[in-house]
């Protein structure tokens, strides 16, 4: 049995043993790239998984912001009927909130006042305006309460911190238990978030500005880009002559694709701003700058939605004694829409996460109302993202991850139409 | 504001005028005669001879009234004040009378001051009331004789055609336009900058403190425009997220395009597409947030000091940005090398690891590195994640635990809440910028050569 297993001696088949051996190693080696291949993929969805979570583990607790329930007494003696804007609401807001604890002394009057936010006053104030036949009663509020607090009832403050490390020190924190208990303490759903301006107070921030904002630059950005791009890319696909000025003109489109964002913001900055005298932080010169960085991405798409049409479409109106040009506005253009559609709308939200030139022209200025017109000061998505990252409160950090997450989510939305509109109205030839 | 409106009114007039140019068209054919165009395009005719010429004038109306304005303002100032002063002062006194007029001042302001605002203010009214008449008169004068033209002979079609074929030519120059106005800008500015600090200086110098005195009783430095540590934090940063992104991207290329079924690389492919996808401020956050305080965390478990704003925490996280792109020109590379190439191989013998390293990569490699220049091109602009997590200091240092900081850090830094173009601090972010420009522009050009040359081998 051994005998005939045995390799022979020397010949053929003593070659074919070490190139098995020498097989083997070829083989593992083989699986070895294979193996890195996966792991390279592996870690590169871990980073993504990673960001992503990163993003969601900090930004979920803004969207609830804790509130207090205080009983307010708007007395007519402090409140003039006639012109309830005038009054002190900050007195009123302080001496209700100190009047629902019993035990107030000048050295924990500091302690409990601090609790509440500013923004108690100014809901307090909006409230009264809005309805002054409240004036002469006692009404129960729910007014948000200050970060710190928040940041309590999150549980980011650690009692095992010690208290010179806090922010809130020990008695704000009794306070704040002995009121849980009492059920004043609620948490809704943080709709200043979304109904507020920027603020120095996070717990007053919200991203109402810098949504107009971005609205307000990404409209002037579609109005510019988007027949211009159309008409750039008709032109270049259907009627430019094979010159050397139309190669120019290809060339540049493509380098103007990959010029960096921060090279558009200067441009920005110098012609509409220096040269042309518009304001700064504007949503009309923002929507501008970004309406030339989208540019050559619509063109580029357009020009393969019109590729992708097929040339028996152009035969055919020609045939029938179409001009060129209603070939291309009455046939071809229509067949290529779905495509084009799809490639401004990729482009469009990637104007929505550009920042550099913003930032350039201004746009990262501190403004605590939403703009109403193209032309009033603003800020728009990322770059308030950009100043609150830059803020040292720790409630920004949370709201900077939610407002992160509402652009991811208006990304997703635009992406997901942009895919929507490629599976299902696209035509295959 | 005063442009929206009269673009309004002007497309309202212009629909108006289409409706005219069709009826007019419309009883021709009524009246029994044979038309050589449909009516519809005699009234685009009419429409497009009012729109064009008033909008034409509005525009270039809109880009030369400010400066007009303005200089004469100057000019109504008292001569002993406008005696002698250059660009610089001329701004000075401009913004003076906007602080007039937005009634921001303090103490009092000069009555002169105070007439030269109410000059500007009158002066602006004129110009925008002469702006409406002229530019709605233009029109209706051109949309008249179009209007009187309309008759069944009258060629119409052919004019509007002639007409859109003109506004196609003119659309697809605004890219030209573009180019040439991100040159005009960044040169002109720079060139500013090189009469304040000379080239030689910026280019080659080793010291880099752009934090001069704003005014003349305000403590800071001397200024000190040595660029050289600028350059070398870019290019310091951009290498060290190529070293993230070179070996994942190919290895999951060459896993793609090699290795991967067709269900695993269609569900991957756009998953890594996803890291391209992500705005880069929100790429600069997750450095900040956690990337940096975790390397400064392990640093200091085996003894490291690594700062705060580190260049391998910006460079780290910028390499995760650029995976996909040099995963996907990688793949786009690998799959591009012909059958016939791959298939030899197989059947030689080879295995699959042998035909991807002696085969594939030697084919593919002009692609693999157009993608690599086209990938450090895009880290060198990179601006947000190096704006939020780079450092502010100008260093020459080749360790990556210190901070160092990038020209585009540099741009931002430079020109944030700060306007006026006569300084040199903020003539340097237009100085830095064509350098920028300049070696980007250099890159892609050399780039995109190498990946054409190279299609067109197999083609």
């Amino acid at each position: 049995m051994t005998d005939t297993t045995r390799p022979p001696a020397s010949g053929w088949a003593d070659e074919a043993n070490r190139s098995n051996i020498g097989l083997k190693r070829r083989h593992a080696r083989s699986r070895r790239l294979q193996g890195f291949g996966i792991g390279a993929i592996a870690l590169a969805i871990l980073m993504l998984g990673t960001l992503l979570w990163t993003m969601v583990s900090t930004g979920y607790s803004a969207f609830v912001q804790t509130h207090l329930s205080v009983e307010v007494t708007l007395s007519p003696e402090e409140i003039d009927a006639q012109s309830p804007g005038d009054a002190n609401y900050r007195d009123i807001m302080q001496r209700a909130w100190l009047s629902s604890f019993d035990n107030v002394t000048e050295e924990n009057e500091g302690d409990l006042l601090s609790m509440l936010s500013r923004g108690a006053e100014l809901q307090l104030r909006n409230l009264v305006i809005d309805d002054p036949s409240l004036i002469g009663q006692t009404i129960q509020m729910e007014v948000p309460a200050a970060d710190d607090l928040d940041q309590v009832e999150k549980g980011f403050v650690s009692r095992a911190t010690p208290e010179e490390y806090r922010i809130v020190n020990d008695r704000q924190i009794e306070i704040f238990y002995e009121l849980k208990q009492d059920g004043r303490v609620s948490t809704p759903f943080n709709t200043a978030l979304f109904t507020e301006a920027d603020s120095r107070f996070p717990e007053l921030a919200g991203l109402k500005g810098a949504l107009i904002g971005s609205f307000f630059a990404l409209l002037v950005c579609f109005v510019l880009s988007f027949p211009i791009g159309i008409a750039a890319a008709i032109y270049l696909e259907e009627f430019a002559p094979k010159n050397r000025w139309t190669d120019l003109i290809e060339v540049n489109i493509n380098n103007l694709a990959a010029v960096p964002s921060i090279v558009f913001g200067l441009l920005g900055l110098a012609v509409f701003i220096g040269f042309l005298g518009f304001p700064r932080s504007i949503p009309l010169v923002g929507g501008m700058v970004l309406a030339l960085m989208t540019l050559p991405t619509i063109i580029i798409s357009t020009r393969a939605a019109l590729k992708a049409v097929p040339p028996s479409v152009r035969e055919a109106a020609l045939g029938v004694g179409a001009s060129k040009l209603q070939t291309v506005l009455h046939h071809v253009l229509p067949l290529a829409l779905p495509g084009i559609m799809t490639g401004t709308i990729i482009g469009m939200a990637q104007a929505l996460g550009e920042t550099a030139p913003l930032l350039l022209i201004g746009m990262n200025a501190f403004i605590t109302a939403a703009p109403d017109s193209m032309m009033s000061p603003s800020t728009a998505l990322p770059t308030q993202i950009y100043i609150w990252a830059d803020s040292p409160e720790r409630g920004f950090t949370a709201r900077t991850s939610a407002a992160i997450m509402v652009l991811l989510g208006f990304m997703i939305i635009m992406n997901g139409i942009a895919i929507y509109l490629r599976k299902r109205l696209e035509t295959r030839w | 504001m005063t442009v929206l409106t009269l673009t309004g009114l002007i497309l309202v007039i212009a629909l108006l005028g289409y409706a005219m140019g069709v009826a007019r068209s419309r009883s021709a054919l009524q009246a029994g005669s044979v038309l050589h165009s449909r009516p519809q395009y005699s009234g685009a005719f009419v429409a497009f001879l009012f729109a064009l010429p008033a909008v034409c004038l509005m525009l270039a109306w809109v880009a030369i009234d400010e400066g007009i304005i303005r200089s004469l303002t100057i000019a109504s100032l008292p001569s002993d004040v406008t005696e002698g002063i250059d660009r610089r002062q001329a701004g000075a006194l401009i913004r003076e009378v906007f602080q007039v007029i937005s009634g921001r001042t303090f103490g009092e302001p000069e009555p002169y001051m105070r007439d030269a605002a109410a000059y500007y203010v009158e002066a602006q009214g004129w110009s925008r009331t002469l702006m409406y008449v002229s530019c709605l008169a233009l029109g209706a004068l051109c949309a008249g004789w179009g209007f009187s033209r309309i008759a069944p002979e009258f060629r119409a079609r052919n004019k509007v055609e002639a007409i859109v074929s003109g506004l196609l030519v003119l659309a697809s120059c605004i890219a030209i336009l573009t180019t040439v106005g991100i040159i005009g800008a960044l040169v002109f500015e720079s060139w500013a900058f090189f009469t304040l600090v000379p080239v030689n200086e910026f280019l080659f110098g080793l010291n880099w403190e752009p934090q001069i005195p704003i005014r003349e009783d305000q403590i800071a430095g001397a200024g000190a425009f040595g660029a050289v540590p600028v350059f070398w934090g870019t290019i310091f940063i951009a290498l060290i997220s190529m070293m993230v992104a070179l070996p994942i991207g190919l290895f999951s290329a060459i896993y793609l395009a090699e290795f991967a079924s067709p269900r695993v690389r269609t569900i991957v492919k756009p998953v890594l597409e996803i890291l391209a996808g992500i705005p880069t401020i929100v790429y600069g956050f997750f450095a900040v947030l956690t990337v940096a305080p975790a390397l400064r965390r392990y640093g200091e478990m085996v003894g490291l000091d690594v700062a705060a704003n580190s260049a391998l925490a910006a460079g780290g996280v910028m390499g995760i940005m650029i995976i996909p792109f040099i995963s996907s020109l990688s793949d786009d590379a690998i799959t591009a090398v012909p059958r016939s190439l791959r298939d030899a191989s197989l059947a030689m013998g080879a295995t699959r690891a042998e035909t991807v390293s002696r085969v594939l990569l030697p084919a593919a490699l002009p692609g693999i590195v157009g993608g690599v220049l086209l990938a450090v091109s895009r880290a060198i602009g990179e601006t947000m994640i190096v704006v939020m997590a780079a450092g502010l200091i100008a260093r020459l240092t080749l360790n990556p635990f210190e901070g160092v900081t990038t020209v585009t850090v540099q741009i931002v830094t430079l020109l944030i809440g700060d306007s006026s173009f006569d300084n040199p601090k903020t003539l340097a972010a237009f100085g830095l910028g064509l350098v920028l420009f300049i070696s980007t522009l250099g890159l892609n050009v050399f780039a995109l050569n190498i990946v054409k040359k190279y299609r067109e081998r197999y083609d």
